[in-house]
């Protein structure tokens, strides 16, 4: 049995096949209705979300499946004090497979220890963020063709920003990849991020403060929000959130084939005017994430091959 | 300095010259019921200096814990005064319940019961992280 809990999970061989697979769907969804028929995802969201929660249910329902769970932790008996471990065993006696988000990091690691059906980790407090970096790379693909080659910038809150070190942390297979890393100091990505993933394997990075010197150089801008729950001090987070703000006027200094993506949700960090230009990816994006999601779980429960 | 060999028991040889007295403590060997001789900054031709502990006595100390502590420890098992076994030990690929993830976003931190598992990912530098959050 496999489970998904970080993006390097799958080999490279089994995330083509997955983009394959989420491609193919994307092209004709109906011929992939039925599938599972007669099985139970369930989502169990101890933290709040909008997207990843309805793309997993609205992925298992075109799939044909049903949809059981919970999207706070006070609807759940983790208010009463259960464990992890305890949910997923119970869990796992009513469904097939459970995508999960917690606001602890490794929440999904430890349900995996002792869960019977496939974990799939829907975002673990800062630290990881599978599906959507499956979404991101297959965005980037549609979008580029291909990410090898690449120069791709990732813009503000890179320390606790979950989907930048998965997505660089995948990135980092691709050949030829070059990373601009965009933040303010207070913010930058963790040394395991630029000592042990970018050096180590000899990968290509800059470090910047200032988004409207980096632009100009960027195939990718991967734009992401300061997140107000990953802070202890308010002061701290107040002074930081609107650090870096995508405008039409930083734009227009970008390539014209620039692709802006962003994992949603947004707050200040692009400007509602960015989103007619056609640079403009990210709704396309979150789109995308319920195809990459049926792929999933589609391959996860067996019903495709490749993992 | 003369000090005699073992019978039945166990030397920690090439032990890094300071750590000693750590692994000594570790071990609680101020509680053996037998004869521990710690010996310090004793020549060493690959070294310089290193440390010695002989244990007259057949206890099973952690490997793991050992090659944590200090992985150019040589573990030398004596039986009726003649060597018996040698084990050279390396850091362990991973530690079960020897270090605590102090990073407070991870689940071990609320999942107490949960077993802390430390993954070593950079031998070179030395370099474990948190089975479950990646901190190091």
């Amino acid at each position: 049995m496999r489970h998904l809990l970080k993006t390097t999970d799958l080999s490279v061989d089994e995330l083509d096949t997955l983009l394959r697979l989420a491609s193919d769907i994307k092209k004709d969804p109906s011929a992939y209705y039925g599938l599972c028929d007669r099985k139970k995802l369930a989502t169990l969201f101890f933290e709040p979300s909008t997207r990843t929660r309805l793309s997993f249910e609205a992925a298992m329902l075109d799939l044909g499946g049903k949809v059981i769970g919970f999207s706070s932790a006070d609807c759940s008996s983790a208010s009463k004090g259960e464990s992890v471990s305890d949910t997923v065993i119970t869990v796992g006696c009513y469904a097939d497979i459970i995508a999960m988000r917690h606001p602890k990091e490794g929440a999904p690691k430890i349900a995996s220890m002792s869960s019977r059906v496939p974990i799939i980790n829907a975002g673990d407090g800062g630290h990881d963020h599978p599906t959507q970096t499956l979404t991101d790379i297959f965005t980037i693909i549609e979008e580029k063709g291909s990410p090898d080659g690449l120069t791709v910038g990732l813009c503000g809150d890179l320390q606790f920003g979950r989907t930048v070190h998965s997505l660089i942390g995948a990135l980092a297979r691709c050949k030829g990849v070059k990373f601009v890393l965009i933040s303010p100091k207070e913010l930058r990505a963790p040394t395991y991020i630029t000592e042990e993933i970018l050096a180590k394997n000899g990968l290509e990075y800059s470090e910047s403060r200032s988004l409207e010197d980096a632009i100009s150089s960027l195939d990718v801008l991967y734009m992401t929000r300061v997140q107000r729950e990953r802070f202890f001090n308010e002061d701290e987070y107040l002074r930081l959130k609107d650090s870096y703000v995508l405008t039409p006027e930083i734009l227009s200094l970008a390539k014209s084939d620039l692709a802006v993506l962003h994992p949603l949700p947004r707050v200040n960090e692009i400007s509602r005017s960015v989103d007619s230009d056609k640079r403009a990816c990210y709704f396309r994006q979150v789109e995308n994430g319920k195809f990459v999601r049926m792929a999933l779980i589609l391959m996860l429960l067996g019903l495709k091959e490749g993992l | 300095m003369n000090i005699d060999g073992v019978n039945n028991g166990i030397v920690l040889d090439h032990i890094r010259a300071g750590t000693g007295i750590v692994i000594y403590n570790y071990l609680s060997l101020e509680k053996q019921d037998c004869c521990v001789a710690l010996i310090q900054n004793v020549k060493s031709g690959k070294y310089g200096k290193k440390d010695i502990i002989k244990i007259d006595s057949d206890i099973e100390p952690d490997l793991d814990m050992l090659g944590y502590l200090d992985p150019n420890i040589t573990v030398n098992y004596i039986r009726d005064g003649k060597l018996l076994k040698k084990s050279h030990l390396e850091l362990p690929k991973e530690l079960h319940n020897i270090l605590k993830c102090k990073n407070p976003r991870c689940i071990t931190a609320t999942e107490p019961e949960a077993e802390q598992i430390f993954v070593l990912t950079d031998r070179k530098n030395r370099i474990y992280r948190c089975a479950y959050c990646e901190e190091q």
